[in-house]
């Protein structure tokens, strides 16, 4: 799926959150939306998920306007999977799944979960409640609900946050791999520069609700003078610029 | 509306109830003691007072409707009030579900947690207390189903509330029957009120079901145009409710609210 943001605002009484950004990201690709906490990135996110109005501007998945009348038709090719929202605690963790592959109208929801549940070693926490996971595994768990609709579109923000290097490596490269083997359009909002360089085909950099530059990795590392994403991160962050 | 959308999302809460046996346990302590509380108060007064005689029945069985009224709304609150305590309000409103089909689930699953409570409730009234709500006879549906309408209402409402001041307001959810509880003459009748406050209980359906219910009980007729015109006053406040939800969303939505809401 193909995403076309045109001049979003959003305005939250006198703060404006988001100020007038456009970008593309073209099908099968992975876009790095970077940026300090409080520049704008989860609500932008929010917007293209459909659950915060834009006060201005336009958002097209594969050319279709995502308004209210054509949200949930939009809403069954896209997911989302983010640390700070959760699976019902007291549910399994395969209730979880199930639940939400019918929401999806996942149409073989068993052949779908033994699928996910392979691919991402679920089997060991399959009937247990998911309130009583680790942060790892809740992190699997969520990735899981996340592709249960096979996605064309996903939205992941700061995916491996608090989790292990090992773990973090491990959701890491399920996203590679899973991104080879299916059409997926990926939006990544994350803080981990090493995992963006990795994942992502372009990055664009947020601050203060603006966007501030956009490019590839080495395009970024390159213009700014630094050795790599991290320092343009910091660069870019600490700057004094015309926003100021 | 999608029913395999809606039965997903009852599904998500019958495994919560199904899970849990404190939780079914919870569901049916209270309505049950409720019905313990009323009987012993009302038998004293029935002992102490001739002017009680044979009010038992009529005591009880209001206690048990009025308890189904606030089992329903409490039900529909409390499985809104799921999705905020397990942070799961962005995953719900991400899915490819309508406001419609979430309303539908949610009135759906209701019924099954207020039965739950209430049945053995209403049973455990025939042994002990010697009274019978099923004695109210077909009319009891008519009754039930326009608490149940109300019942929604009020948790749609509170929902409503939720949705637009976020989880702040759940004290409100559990206040909000205790305050119409004096103005629906649940255990008394209409005429007791101020002629003023008397206008203003005729606009709620709660006024008309209970004046029914006595109506039944004691003089063993049935007052169609009563039962008619709760359901149609319920039915008005669920159209409104309805209303109400979807402005709240939509304010939400404006104030970027939905995207985490949680404890």
């Amino acid at each position: 799926m193909k995403i076309e943001v045109k001049n979003l605002v959003k305005k939250f009484k006198s703060t404006i959150a988001v100020d007038n950004i456009s970008f593309i990201i073209e099908k099968n690709k992975t876009l790095g939306l970077l940026g300090p906490n409080g520049c704008g990135k989860t609500t932008s996110i929010g917007m293209m998920l459909g659950l915060i109005t834009p006060t201005s501007g336009q958002i097209f998945i594969d050319e279709i306007s995502l308004i209210p009348k054509n949200r949930i038709r939009l809403l069954s090719s896209m997911n989302f999977a983010s640390p700070y929202i959760e699976l019902p605690k007291k549910l399994t963790v395969k209730q979880n799944l199930e639940v939400y592959a019918r929401l999806y109208g996942v149409k073989e929801i068993q052949k779908r979960i033994v699928e996910l549940i392979e691919d991402l070693n679920l089997q060991d926490f399959l009937n247990k409640k998911t309130g009583e996971l680790s942060s790892g595994q809740k992190n699997r768990v969520a990735l899981a609900k996340s592709l249960i609709n096979k996605p064309k579109l996903l939205f992941l923000d700061e995916p491996t946050a608090s989790l292990d290097p090992d773990i973090g490596d491990f959701v890491r490269e399920y996203i590679e791999k899973y991104k080879k083997n299916n059409e997926l359009t990926i939006l990544l909002a994350s803080h981990n520069m090493k995992e963006v360089e990795r994942l992502c085909n372009k990055v664009i950099m947020m601050k203060q609700g603006k966007i501030v530059d956009s490019g590839t990795c080495s395009e970024l590392i390159d213009k700014h003078g630094r050795k790599n994403l991290d320092e343009t991160f910091l660069k870019i962050a600490r700057s004094k610029n015309e926003l100021e | 509306m999608n029913w395999n959308k809606i039965f997903a999302l009852s599904l998500r809460h019958i495994y919560l109830i199904k899970g849990s046996f404190p939780r079914i346990l919870d569901l049916i302590y209270w309505p049950s003691i409720q019905i313990f509380l009323w009987g012993f108060i009302s038998k004293f007064f029935t002992l102490s007072s001739t002017f009680y005689e044979n009010t038992v029945g009529i005591i009880l069985s209001a206690a048990i409707l009025y308890d189904f009224l606030f089992r329903s709304s409490i039900s529909y609150n409390m499985m809104f009030l799921e999705e905020i305590w397990s942070r799961n309000f962005t995953n719900l409103f991400i899915a490819p579900i309508k406001l419609s089909e979430i309303i539908a689930a949610l009135t759906l699953t209701a019924i099954f947690r207020t039965l739950i409570g209430m049945i053995p409730a209403a049973i455990l009234a025939i042994p002990f207390f010697g009274v019978s709500i099923f004695k109210i006879g077909a009319p009891l549906v008519f009754l039930l189903i326009t608490l149940y309408i109300f019942g929604v209402t009020l948790g749609l409402l509170v929902t409503s509330g939720l949705v637009r001041y976020g989880p702040s307001f759940e004290n409100i959810a559990w206040a909000s029957l205790f305050f119409l509880a004096p103005l629906g003459c649940i255990y008394y009748p209409v005429e007791i009120l101020p002629e003023w406050l008397q206008i203003i209980a005729r606009m709620l359906p709660l006024v008309h079901i209970f004046e029914e219910m006595r109506n039944i009980l004691i003089y063993d007729s049935v007052n169609y145009v009563q039962i008619v015109k709760a359901i149609i006053i319920s039915f008005i406040y669920f159209v409104i409710g309805v209303i109400i939800f979807y402005l709240s969303y939509s304010g939400a939505k404006n104030r970027g609210t939905l995207i985490n809401m949680g404890e």
